[in-house]
């Protein structure tokens, strides 16, 4: 119950691009940010001139930095993006309920409850063990081909499966991982109260559980982001596929570019918000007595 | 048929290798003050887990008003709305208010009506004089105001036994004093309690009976009179000697 000496807020600065350093002063502060305001402009001077004269750049350039070809790419790159984001919007809400359940599956006590243990337990193990690839290509060519009646056939379906599957086992792990930092004496007072053990982790555990891996939550969504486009695999035209098609049809790979200037401007700012939130959220910790 | 509140018979308990409770007896009458004394680790906490069934006894029986609750098939939570039991430490929800934490078990558990369950926790924290905290977060209260809200909680579901697990172990010295003059507001109302302390002057003034525990036995048990002016077991010589040699007695 000690109390905590309070980090000082005054003057902390932007803290964009790394830990909050607290300068003691405003004017100091001021003169800091100066600094790397300025060796940052000499850096990237220096390193675009580097690139720009170097004997390769005019090869780069053609290959990568096509203008014209931009323009003749982007349009398909863009739409295929669109796919992606919507592909991640569906995974993500599903994955994040299935591994919640998943994880207070893991989380029961008793030996009643050994078998769902178990079993949940087995799901995480085998499927953190196979590559997202593999259970793409498994379900998306797999499934289909066995021509179950009643069954998807479709690619986007299981390639969908194979990615909610995959990240499921891993985001279980985290939900798990805040379940167990939860202090003991939270689930011991929520059942002496006369809580089942649902109650006491869904009103009590997972609540305080969630907030302590929101951090870790927001690095699996950046993650996901990203590999939704692995779905391409199975023919499924994603940017990727559409880049990949440019790629085959004119041997410039300007199309690439574009699909990841796409991904990027998804993924840095939510990298930035999650840092962001982390910090918050480890300042906050630290100004508050327990 | 045993007449007592509550009755301890053999019970022994062990966590891996190590026995933490070996064939502990107690009988608890009714409105009687129990307190538990002993070092850390003497099983006193792990004694009242095992009477809360937080904490399964490998052997022994514990009567409750004469009905064996560590038989097998007992239903756990029927049991414990028959007793309420505070903690060191960590006993409030940080993401609830106050009021939510002491409405939480009414509601969810007895089925009491949000509304009802709110006039009741109101008038229990007026009683208690922590009317002007009701919508607070557990974070905004002082260590003290934060256990006066758990004793509160676990008031809330009209248990006739209370359970104390070293609750004013974690506080501030100057907080310590109002968490106890709840307990002593409970014993005034006739309240049956068991009570693992650490605060002695407090044992000796509440107690009924003090028992002293020394490696998951009860060495020694007694009025607060004998155990404290005349102890007759060494260990219990040597423990409360320690104590006055640290001044806290």
């Amino acid at each position: 119950m000690e109390e905590q000496t309070p980090i000082e807020e005054v003057g902390g600065g932007p803290s964009l691009f790394g830990p909050p350093r607290a300068p003691r002063r405003r004017e100091e502060g001021a003169r800091a940010a100066l600094i790397a305001f300025a060796s940052s402009v000499l850096f990237i001077v220096v390193a675009l001139w580097a690139i720009l004269s170097s004997d390769a750049w005019p090869a780069v350039q053609r290959q990568f930095f096509n203008w014209s070809n931009f323009v003749e790419v982007f349009p398909d790159v863009l739409s295929g993006f669109w796919l992606d984001i919507r592909m991640f919007v569906v995974a993500e809400i599903i994955i994040l309920i299935l591994s919640l359940v998943i994880a207070m599956i893991r989380s029961l006590r008793g030996p009643a409850f050994f078998p769902l243990r178990a079993l949940a337990v087995i799901f995480i193990d085998l499927i953190r063990g196979i590559p997202v690839i593999l259970l793409i290509l498994l379900l998306g060519f797999g499934i289909p081909a066995l021509q179950l009646p009643g069954v998807p056939t479709g690619a986007l379906f299981w390639g969908l499966t194979a990615l909610i599957i995959s990240y499921s086992a891993y985001t279980a792990e985290v939900y798990r991982a805040g379940i167990e930092s939860v202090h003991e004496s939270q689930r011991m007072s929520a059942r002496s109260l006369g809580l089942t053990q649902g109650q006491a982790l869904w009103h009590v555990i997972v609540p305080q559980a969630i907030r302590n891996v929101i951090p870790a939550l927001l690095n699996g969504l950046v993650s996901l982001q990203k590999d939704v486009a692995l779905v391409l695999v199975l023919g499924i035209r994603e940017a990727v596929r559409e880049a990949d098609i440019y790629a085959a049809k004119t041997f410039n790979y300007t199309g690439y570019i574009a699909a990841a200037l796409l991904f990027l401007l998804i993924s840095v700012p939510v990298a930035r918000f999650a840092d962001w939130y982390t910090n918050r959220d480890r300042r906050r910790k630290q100004s508050v007595s327990t | 048929m045993s007449t007592a509140k509550l009755e301890l018979q053999n019970v022994s308990k062990a966590f891996d290798d190590k026995q933490v409770l070996r064939d502990v007896d107690l009988a608890v009458d009714h409105h009687e003050v129990v307190c538990l004394i002993g070092s850390s680790g003497s099983g006193k906490s792990t004694m009242l887990k095992c009477i809360n069934l937080l904490v399964p006894i490998d052997s022994g029986a514990i009567l409750l008003d004469g009905a064996d609750i560590a038989a097998p098939g007992v239903n756990a939570n029927q049991v414990r709305e028959e007793m309420g039991i505070v903690f060191q430490a960590f006993n409030l929800f940080p993401h609830m208010t106050v009021l939510d934490n002491i409405t939480l078990s009414p509601r969810k558990v007895h089925g009491v009506k949000r509304r009802v369950a709110e006039e009741t926790a109101r008038e229990l924290l007026a009683g208690f004089g922590l009317s002007d905290k009701v919508d607070e977060y557990p974070d905004r209260l002082s260590g003290g105001e934060q256990q006066r809200v758990a004793v509160i909680r676990a008031l809330a579901t009209e248990p006739d036994l209370m359970l104390f697990d070293e609750v004013t172990s974690a506080l501030d010295p100057e907080l310590v004093a109002e968490v106890l003059n709840v307990i002593r507001a409970l014993k005034d109302d006739g309240m049956t309690m068991v009570i693992a302390t650490h605060e002695m002057g407090f044992a000796r003034d509440v107690a009924d009976q003090v028992c002293f525990l020394d490696e998951g036995r009860i060495l020694e048990h007694g009025p607060p009179g004998q155990i404290f002016s005349s102890p007759s077991e060494a260990r219990t010589q040597q423990f409360l000697q320690r104590i006055i040699d640290a001044g806290r007695l």
